[in-house]
């Protein structure tokens, strides 16, 4: 029996082969709705209601996703340009302006064809979020509603369900959701069913509880996956299919890949050398190279704060209550979107958790020039972290989406330093330990 | 004068004086980033709350006795605080975390706002620099749902309990009541003000207008109310005379602010007949009503009678058409469009911003500017060609 067809052939490889599967038969819809004249519901990553929309029978177009594409496929700049050259300014997001020039391009992307939006629900996750629906607004006049779901107001005055303060603001995200149902019949033309978004919301349970096994997965030495390159196919699923029996069972099926690789011994390296966290949003335009650099100095990504808040929280694993799918979606929203403003904005205390259970050697913070959601606080959190444990860290900073700022030499010189750096603190001190390896 | 309520006067210096010297003072005492009125409060025994841009219920904290200081930068070198930020960020989170950072303000409580995705970020940096309490109040930013005025009204109960904590007394209704009543009077003399400035823009010099304004965030309001009340009749009666200045709307100034002199020079050439210039201060068009619930009545306010800016969405009023108003209404003939560097709202509305402006055939001057530069020349000539190439259009 050779290595392609052991029993384990299929199931090694199944979440990327499975995931790029999904990702086209997505943008087949997506396709498929634009040449029909059919509008889209646009959403974003962080609490995209996809359970919700999806019972209006509306295609979901992720703008960040499609944004990020683009740079993955090296054609980032020929957008961002044209979107400059109509007066946005090169110091705002990048994945806005991808977006303006999509729409320009009448929704025409290297992956084939996204529908004009028929309504959009922005949250506040990202302030970002509400100006580009804005953008939308002037653009086309349709619907555009700000879901609000307000976060924790400090690091230290975290709320959950039952809490006072959280269901004050849970009652306010429900009202919320309730009053965007009759915009979505108007705009759909599909009345609301009560049962078909429960359907979804178990979907969407599942999917939360087995991202979070996965993540924990990944505890695993050598780490089954890639957190940065693996993560990030995961991570679209996650979005694209959130609510769908599909999706739902892509994630059973990854928690059985991982499983299987973590009691095999099947690492995504030949040789895990050092493990790492990553910080920010990753580097799109370079997104394969940027992952060799680290890869070359025997660096595996265990997990990443992206996996967190990219997936909306799905990563808290939180399961919303079935019986009265409406306040439950309010409450999944809620631990949702703001457990994903929390890994933004108060991570200090998670990372260094993170740290000790994924038994990391180091962490990569990665701030970008086209977000400061994500990027504004990391040179302070990099302080706090260092401060409260001895963490060995990198600082690197390019986008996730204009090449014009990234540093391909700068940033190897930097990462094979900080490889050099592990390496000294893993050198035993000289004669004094036997050659035994240890961590300082 | 209506004494606030530690009996501290904090800025004294323009007391009995004619006008010009008031207005000397107040120019000072904005560019000074010693912040000594907020210094001679905190030396009187009070406490202050600071509060990021842009709009703050300043009477809530005034209620409990403590001074609300709008925080908006300083033009001081973020020596501290560049380490604890990207390189991609405006200039105000920068120095205000300077000015705290190198005690030239000193705080007991910190606010900030999800006013933009870099300022959302300022309650995790402070918190981790500072033992003092630092948090987000959670403006609503769903305007227009119908349960926004009920959430912000249990919003701001939550920041009087926090408020009430730091203060160490409670804060009743009457003394909601009673604030509300201090600034209702000054959202009228700033009113007045902006009325000079629509009506006579030659009476009071484009940053005099401004400093007048500005100091109102870093004293008592009774002591701004009893600046405005001596210094607004004086401006009122000069004998100034009209100039030939092409009236414009200066838009831009929402949160970081340009430095006086830039202000000044744009001054120089034209009237700046209206503005968004700390706009959080005039953000509530109103009187508040004094009968009722006074958070609920201060929630209603804040969502239902206010103003406009780029970092909120209000599907009633979209930001190029109130902007086509205030242009209107100010009587003024251009715009000019300003960004903060690196501010992201501020820069996406320009876009919207020129775009109705050429649809209306309004003439525009776009530029960017940051609260530390130091040369204005190269602007002041851009913008002086831009009006005469107006005036002899």
């Amino acid at each position: 029996m050779n290595s392609e067809t052991r029993p384990d052939a299929a199931l090694v490889g199944r979440g990327n082969r499975e995931g790029a599967r999904l990702f086209r038969e997505w943008f087949e819809v997506l396709t498929q709705a634009a040449e029909q004249g059919r509008g889209g519901a646009y959403v974003f990553v962080m609490g995209s209601l996809g359970e919700l929309l999806r019972t209006f029978d509306l295609p979901l177009v992720f703008p960040e996703i499609n944004s990020l594409q683009t740079a993955v496929r090296h054609v980032a700049h020929e957008y961002l340009n044209e979107a400059e050259d109509h007066g946005y300014s090169p110091d705002i997001c990048g994945y806005v302006k991808a977006d303006v020039a999509t729409q320009m391009r009448s929704g025409v992307l290297p992956m084939g064809r996204i529908p004009k939006p028929a309504i959009a629900i922005c949250t506040n996750a990202c302030n970002t979020y509400i100006k580009w629906g804005e953008i939308w607004e002037r653009m086309y006049g349709v619907p555009i509603v700000t879901l609000d779901v307000p976060g924790n107001r400090s690091a230290a005055s975290r709320s959950g369900p039952g809490e006072p303060e959280f269901e004050t603001d849970r009652r306010y995200v429900a009202a919320q959701i309730k009053e965007i149902i009759p915009l979505l019949e108007r705009v759909s033309g599909v009345k609301f069913d009560i049962d078909r978004l429960r359907e979804n919301m178990a979907h969407a349970n599942t999917m939360n509880r087995c991202w979070k096994r996965v993540l924990e997965l990944n505890r695993t030495r050598p780490a089954p996956f890639s957190a940065l390159s693996d993560g990030t196919i995961y991570l679209g699923v996650a979005n694209t299919q959130r609510g769908t029996a599909a999706g739902a069972a892509y994630f059973t099926d990854l928690v059985e890949e991982m499983a299987y690789k973590g009691r095999e011994g099947i690492g995504t390296l030949s040789e895990e050398k050092y493990r790492l966290l990553f910080v920010g949003v990753p580097c799109y335009p370079i997104f394969r190279r940027f992952a060799e650099m680290f890869a070359e100095g025997g660096g595996t990504f265990v997990n990443s704060t992206y996996l967190w808040f990219a997936s909306g929280g799905a990563n808290t694993g939180f399961e919303c209550r079935l019986d009265d799918p409406l306040e439950g979606l309010a409450e999944g929203l809620l631990v949702g979107v703001r457990d994903a403003m929390d890994s933004m904005f108060f991570h200090t205390q998670s990372l260094l958790e993170m740290y000790r259970d994924y038994d990391a050697d180091g962490v990569i913070y990665h701030p970008i020039k086209s977000c400061r959601t994500v990027s504004t606080g990391l040179a302070d959190s990099r302080r706090a972290l260092m401060a409260a444990a001895d963490v060995p860290s990198l600082y690197i900073e390019s986008d996730m989406m204009d090449r014009r700022v990234v540093s391909e030499a700068q940033l190897k010189n930097r990462i094979d330093a900080f490889f050099e750096g592990l390496a000294t603190r893993r050198r035993p001190p000289a004669l004094e330990t036997g050659g035994a390896s240890q961590r300082t | 004068m209506e004494a606030p309520l530690n009996n501290v006067a904090s800025f004294l210096a323009w007391e009995g004086k004619p006008i010009d010297a008031i207005l000397d003072r107040c120019r000072e005492l904005v560019d000074d980033p010693s912040f000594p009125t907020v210094r001679r409060w905190r030396e009187g025994g009070g406490k202050v709350l600071g509060h990021f841009q842009v709009y703050f219920p300043e009477e809530i904290a005034h209620a409990a006795g403590m001074l609300p200081v709008k925080l908006r930068g300083a033009s001081v070198e973020p020596t501290h605080a560049d380490s604890r930020f990207g390189s991609y960020l405006c200039s105000i989170v920068k120095t205000t975390l300077e000015i705290a950072l190198n005690g030239s303000i000193q705080v007991d409580l910190f606010v900030t706002h999800p006013i933009c995705d870099a300022a959302r970020n300022l309650a995790g940096v402070w918190g981790r620099n500072f033992d003092f309490p630092c948090e987000i109040l959670y403006l609503p930013q769903n305007a227009n749902a119908a349960h926004a005025p009920a959430y912000l009204r249990d919003e701001y109960d939550r920041l009087r309990r926090r408020i009430e904590a730091v203060a160490g007394r409670a804060v009743r209704a009457d003394d909601l009541r009673r604030s509300i009543g201090v600034f209702n009077e000054n959202r009228a003399l700033i009113r007045r003000l902006y009325a000079i400035k629509r009506e006579s823009p030659w009476l009071l010099a484009a940053e005099d207008a401004y400093a007048l304004l500005a100091v109102g965030g870093m004293i008592p309001r009774e002591e701004h109310n009893a600046l405005l009340r001596a210094a607004l009749p004086q401006v009122e009666s000069r004998p100034a005379r009209p100039q030939d200045r092409f009236r414009i709307v200066f838009e831009g100034g929402f949160c970081e602010q340009p430095p006086l002199d830039l202000i000044q020079a744009i001054g120089r050439s034209c009237y700046i007949v209206d503005d968004d210039f700390l706009i959080g201060l005039r953000w509530i068009l109103e009187d508040v009503p004094l009968d009722g619930d006074p958070l609920a009545e201060l929630a209603r306010a804040y969502i239902e009678r206010s103003s406009y800016s780029p970092v909120q969405h209000d599907s009633r009023k979209p930001k190029e058409k109130m902007l086509l108003q205030r242009i209107e209404r100010a009587g003024a003939r251009a715009a000019v469009l300003t960004a903060a560097k690196m501010c992201e709202p501020g820069l996406e509305e320009q876009v919207a911003y020129t775009h109705a402006l050429d649809r209306e055939q309004i003439p525009y001057f776009v530029s960017e500017f940051e609260e530390n530069m130091t040369s204005y020349e190269h602007l002041a000539i851009q913008l002086e060609t831009f009006v005469e190439n107006l005036m002899f259009d």
